[in-house]
């Protein structure tokens, strides 16, 4: 395998992965906040990609600038089944919460399928923009702009949500929260609002993952349940206790799952990708990123 | 002295368990109170109801400065100004210590003033300031009750509510812990204390209740109670002075 090859197929690892990491990043904060895995997660991301093709199709809007619009539409879906269904589920302790919130998200997965199915028809769709086949060429390495535009966005909204949840007061009010519930309502506060804008935020995420799927692979509505799990497994692999930490999980998966489709077979890319999961789990439990 | 806090007529359960029967107390403006009383008494349970993280509660009213508590959510009753350093510290251990006294300035009342607040938080606890940019759960038992007292200034409390803030210090640490809730006391802050040190709570306070199996058994002074034998013998270890061979 040549050089350029190598970086080529490495690079299209961390394109992939950044779709991973910012499907993960939505996963995990809701799962660090609400304590409960959110298995229409995936669901939300399908939403998203639909969001974006319709925008894409009726307004003629790129996918890239129609995130101003997915990701409010999505952020209202999210505070509107938190407050219809999540929020129920959310009160609940102990084993009586995991066994709930399991069922209702997954009762909400098959809800959702099913109208998506109804709603957008159960073909595959995806955005052909004009520049789709163009990219830059750097040393005979081809980055199509579609790819490093998603990669670049799913930085940045990293980064930007980092800065949110260490410096303002409603992200310091998430950490709190994911930390120690009681404690925040100690100090004045209001976590079912923090609940609310932190399932919200997980879905708004979800569909910048949608819309970068959308972009480059496609949507139908039974692909949601893939991407929850592809997105567990990455939180998983982060450690559960670490909200970003998920996005370089993201990028790892995507990289591991790129080079082992490339020199042991595309067959088996996905093979690798569960073997270095069931690797983690058996040599670090707690997760690769966690510090605790 | 005027009444800042009142309890009446209070009950409340743990599922099944009755754990508080018509509990009545008040707390006055200014003052230092201790609660003590044995393991199970209902103690943690009457603290939570009053910070609204017990609820519902059956019967019974709380009312502070006037305003009703019994059903405002544990949020609202610390912008209310009354906050609770809760059993077991319960900090966000994840969270650097600057972290965590900024989250105790949550309240728009508190955040305000925070700049101010962490100075003297800082001037209290100097050693918080030494490792500032630590997390939490790095810190020493001692340390980490003087984060957990610090959060809970960081909130500007007019009612401060302990419990158990000795439990499972080392004495000298017990010791900063006792005198910083008497400075804390002396510039303004009423203070209520659950604590199984009862000589050390009844010494510092003005006034205490005893509660057992969920009901007030007693009530009086500090010093009153630290000189009664009914109570020097059920929580001080000693015998009456009677009793004792001279």
């Amino acid at each position: 395998m040549s050089l350029e090859s190598f970086a080529q197929t490495l690079l299209f690892g961390l394109f992939v992965g950044g779709i991973y990491g910012i499907a993960a990043v939505g996963l995990s904060l809701v799962f660090g906040v609400l304590k409960m895995l959110n298995i229409a997660h995936g669901e939300l991301l399908m939403l998203g990609g639909y969001v974006s093709f319709w925008v894409f199709n009726v307004l003629g809007m790129d996918p890239f600038a129609s995130l101003l619009i997915v990701i409010p539409v999505l952020f209202l879906i999210g505070l509107a089944l938190d407050r219809v269904v999540y929020r129920h589920v959310v009160r609940l302790v102990g084993e009586e919460k995991i066994k709930n919130s399991l069922l209702v998200s997954f009762g909400l997965t098959l809800v959702i399928q099913n109208l998506a199915r109804w709603g957008f028809t159960p073909d595959e769709r995806t955005i052909q923009v004009s520049y789709a086949g163009a990219g830059l060429n750097l040393l005979g390495v081809t980055l199509p702009y579609t790819r490093l535009g998603g990669l670049a966005i799913a930085l940045v909204v990293t980064v930007l949500l980092h800065f949110f949840l260490h410096r303002t007061y409603p992200g310091k009010a998430i950490l709190a929260t994911a930390e120690n519930w009681e404690s925040a309502e100690l100090a004045g506060i209001n976590i079912h609002r923090v609940y609310m804008l932190t399932f919200a935020l997980g879905a708004s995420l979800a569909a910048i993952a949608g819309t970068m799927v959308i972009t480059t692979y496609g949507i139908s509505p039974s692909v949601g349940i893939l991407w929850t799990l592809k997105a567990l497994i990455i939180v998983v692999l982060a450690g559960t206790g670490s909200i970003l930490g998920a996005f370089p999980a993201g990028l790892l998966l995507g990289v591991v799952e790129a080079l082992s489709g490339a020199f042991i077979g595309q067959t088996y890319r996905e093979v690798i990708g569960l073997v270095m999961f069931l690797l983690v789990l058996i040599l670090r439990p707690q997760g690769l990123f966690t510090r605790h | 002295m005027s009444n800042l806090l009142n309890v009446n007529g209070l009950s409340a359960a743990y599922g099944d368990i009755q754990a508080l029967w018509d509990v009545s107390l008040e707390v006055n403006e200014g003052e230092i109170v201790a609660l003590i009383g044995p393991n199970g008494a209902g103690k943690t349970t009457l603290m939570r109801s009053i910070a609204g993280l017990h609820r519902p509660l059956l019967s019974g009213e709380v009312t502070f400065g006037g305003t009703a508590l019994q059903s405002l959510p544990a949020y609202r009753i610390a912008e209310q100004g009354i906050i609770l350093v809760p059993e077991g510290r319960k900090l966000f251990d994840g969270l650097t210590v600057l972290e965590n006294l900024e989250i105790g300035a949550y309240t728009r009342r508190a955040r305000e003033k925070r700049a101010q607040t962490l100075q003297r938080v800082f001037d209290l606890f100097p050693i918080l300031t030494e490792r500032k940019d630590k997390r939490a759960n790095t810190l020493s038992g001692g340390q980490q009750q003087m984060l957990a007292f610090g959060r809970a200034l960081m909130g500007l409390p007019s009612l401060l509510m302990l419990d158990e803030p000795s439990l499972g210090l080392a004495p000298i640490i017990v010791e900063n812990i006792f005198e910083t809730m008497k400075l804390t006391n002396e510039q303004g802050v009423t203070i209520f204390l659950v604590e199984q040190n009862a000589r050390r709570a009844l010494e510092l306070a003005h006034r205490a209740f005893i509660l057992e199996q969920g009901r007030v058994a007693g009530t009086g002074t500090g010093e009153a109670l630290l000189r009664n034998d009914a109570v020097r013998k059920a929580y001080m270890g000693y015998a009456p002075s009677e009793a004792r061979i001279t």
